[in-house]
């Protein structure tokens, strides 16, 4: 399990060691970023009018990296990742604008051929349904070579020996027997393995697990993250954990994004945005969770009122029917992601505020 | 024989720290509910059964919360079930308020079920999409009789509706106009609607947005406080159910691996289950998070038509040794209040049943 399962002669090998000299620094200024999204807008086009799922969202990733996205539904943390692999179901989805650059190529010019080859190759993707992501008619055997065959060109029994040694890989025992079995012949944590085998065989750059655990039993979801932390940090795979889960982001994630209704509200480390959080979402988030680290409380202190109705956001900030900081500049301007401090990035007019009442809260 | 005494009894079968305490509202006495697989032609032989419940036993006294916890297939859903009898227990005793319910007629249930509400996972699922608001929640009323009048029915559904947190006019909408966080209010509102003393609560919150779900918890804090309500409440997330359940216990394949009020359990869990789901749980702080040692449990749940002999946790358990393959731990009063079914646990082998 701990030897790098790279084949000889693949370019893997030189890049892991590279991930790894990277990681030693302060990985977003001192090379250009594996990922750049920038002002990226993505719209959904229904009967009942138009949704704007993602409405202007900016932020890196860099080589080997583990970034969070974290928010609740319908906050186009989904939407997001989907508009970076160009996987946007169209009609009714349409990536309206913006720049996704990776590894400095804009995605969003490529052809859909080209796009095929960063899909698995340069991206791999896990989603939450591993029972819908597999193909319930070949064997899982057939499913992890077809990436090897399309991207790196192994055929027979060459593939399949890679396809072994990556089962072997992802912790699944008596590998080779098991390439035969079918999707349904696995539990849901192992077809969630399978489908780790899959995204990582072509040793892509950056892995995207979208609440890639979120279904699975608690004692399940443990052993799938250390997994995917694990080879991630490997191979030097860029990770981005998307997730509703404020727990994994904590324990997995370098960096974090916080995002509500379309935008990111709070970014920065994940010490800066779960010790000292800015933004009243955060804070709100951060309150009504019941957490295990901290005496039990009696009652919640919850955010009020609803999650807004992606097609009909109020004006301004659309956080603010909630927000108990609130002014009247909030309703006429929507706030833009500005820095606050050290690598932190708050988008809230009252931030300096927010900040001081939840060191507060904290102490 | 009266029915304390035969609650003595049955306590003192269970442990030598008997509560001194207020009668059960809810007494659930070595459960067991089995789901035959039958195969055949015309002739349906029974090949296998699973034990979905496995000879579990609880109380639940008025206005008290106890938690239900395990993953999925521990048979939590199916105890729950069997306690409003909508699945046949094959064996034991559920006595509700003192009355005995396995064997009930569907009529006798009916009255019975008056007490006990139930709120269910999927707030999009559980309600009816052609039925306006009100009617959904008014609907244990007319099943049971409960309003004199149409304008009666209409003001305990707008009391109902105001309770829960809505406003009385969303009586006239149907579900589809409500968000997620508004339908789990309905659902509150119609399972408190025949004023019941026990609400079981199935993954009530699991599917909610976290900033919904406190909102919900809140809620149902507030209803216990105000109406004397018991919950029986069902949860995968133990840090859910810490915030709620005054008691706990944790299932795993049928059985319950550990029970103790919720102080103790969190704080000193003694089966190595409780202890490796506790483990498994991310809390949202990072410097916490990245000191600590997580127990990660090798491989998956095992088949529940051919569970382990033994401890059903042999196969996955950190500290298992050849005993707990052999020999099937009963639940034993450990320390005061909590009770644990491992054969390692510290005092097990000195303890009484």
């Amino acid at each position: 399990m701990n030897r790098l399962p790279l084949p000889p002669n693949e370019p893997g090998a030189a890049r892991t060691k590279n991930a790894d000299a990277l990681m030693t620094e302060d990985p977003p200024t001192s090379s250009p970023p594996l990922l750049q999204v920038r002002d990226l807008r993505t719209s959904f086009h229904t009967p009942h009018g138009d949704i704007t799922a993602v409405a202007g969202v900016s932020f890196d990733v860099a080589y080997g990296e583990t970034l969070g996205i974290v928010g609740e539904s319908g906050c186009g943390k989904s939407v997001t990742a989907l508009s970076i692999m160009r996987l946007v179901p169209n009609p009714p989805g349409v990536i309206e604008s913006g720049e996704v650059l990776f590894e400095g190529a804009d995605l969003l010019k490529f052809s859909d051929k080209e796009m095929e080859a960063v899909r698995g190759d340069g991206i791999g993707m896990i989603f939450q349904e591993p029972m819908s992501s597999l193909n319930p008619v070949l064997s899982i055997g057939r499913q992890i070579t077809e990436p090897l065959e399309v991207h790196l060109g192994l055929k027979g029994n060459r593939a399949r020996s890679r396809a072994a040694e990556l089962l072997d890989m992802v912790g699944i025992a008596d590998s080779r027997r098991r390439l035969d079995d079918y999707p349904h012949m696995l539990s849901g944590g192992q077809r969630q393995r399978v489908m780790i085998a899959i995204a990582l065989s072509c040793e892509p750059k950056l892995l995207i697990a979208d609440e890639a655990t979120t279904a699975l039993d608690v004692t399940i979801q443990a052993q799938i993250l250390e997994l995917m932390k694990n080879l991630t940090s490997q191979l030097g795979t860029a990770l981005v954990i998307i997730t509703h889960n404020l727990g994994i982001i904590a324990r997995y994630a370098d960096r974090l994004n916080v995002m509500y209704a379309g935008m990111i509200r709070e970014s920065g480390t994940a010490e800066q945005v779960y010790m000292t959080p800015a933004h009243p979402y955060t804070i709100g988030l951060l309150n009504s969770v019941p957490r295990l680290d901290r005496p039990a409380s009696d009652r919640f202190d919850p955010i009020p009122g609803e999650i807004p109705d992606p097609g009909n956001l109020p004006s301004g900030c659309a956080f603010r029917p909630r927000c108990r900081w609130a002014t009247g500049r909030c309703e006429g301007t929507e706030p833009v992601l500005e820095p606050f401090g050290d690598r932190q990035k708050v988008a809230c007019f009252e931030s300096g505020a927010v900040a001081r009442s939840s060191q507060v809260a904290w102490t | 024989m009266t029915a304390s005494t035969a609650l003595q009894e049955s306590w003192s079968k269970l442990g030598k720290f008997a509560p001194t305490l207020p009668e059960p509202l809810l007494s659930v006495r070595d459960l067991n509910v089995h789901f035959p697989i039958r195969r055949g032609f015309v002739i349906q032989r029974e090949v296998a059964r699973v034990r979905a419940v496995d000879g579990i036993s609880f109380d639940i006294r008025p206005g008290e919360t106890l938690g239900l916890v395990g993953e999925s297939g521990s048979g939590k859903t199916t105890a729950a079930k069997a306690v409003i009898q909508l699945s046949k227990p094959r064996s034991g005793s559920i006595k509700f308020e003192g009355q005995e319910l396995v064997g009930l007629s569907t009529s006798a249930m009916r009255s019975v079920r008056r007490k006990m509400g139930m709120v269910f996972q999927d707030p999009y699922g559980s309600l009816n999409p052609r039925m306006r608001a009100g009617d959904i929640v008014g609907e244990p009323l007319k099943v049971h009789g409960l309003a004199t009048s149409r304008d009666d029915y209409r003001s305990q559904i707008a009391s109902l509706l105001s309770i829960v947190g809505l406003a009385p006019a969303m009586a006239e909408r149907y579900p589809n106009e409500f968000s997620g966080g508004q339908r789990q209010r309905l659902g509150v509102a119609r399972a408190i609607a025949a004023k019941p003393s026990l609400l079981i609560l199935d993954e009530a919150v699991s599917a909610l947005d976290v900033s919904i779900q406190a909102q919900i918890l809140n809620l149902l804090q507030d209803l216990q406080e105000q109406y004397d309500l018991a919950y029986l409440f069902i949860a995968h997330d133990l840090s859910v159910v810490r915030h709620i359940a005054d008691r706990v216990a944790v299932m795993y394949m049928g059985r319950i691996v550990e029970t103790a009020n919720s102080a103790d359990l969190y704080t000193r869990p003694l089966h190595p289950y409780t202890q490796a789901l506790l483990s498994a749980i991310p809390t949202p702080n990072p410097i916490h998070e990245r000191s600590r040692e997580r127990i990660i449990l090798k491989g998956d749940l095992p088949s529940p038509l051919a569970p382990p002999s033994g401890c059903r946790f042999h196969t996955r358990c950190p500290i298992a040794t050849d005993v707990c393959s052999m020999t099937v731990p009963e639940l034993r009063s450990l320390a005061p209040d909590q009770r644990a079914a491992c054969l390692l646990a510290p005092g097990y082998a000195e303890s009484a049943i």
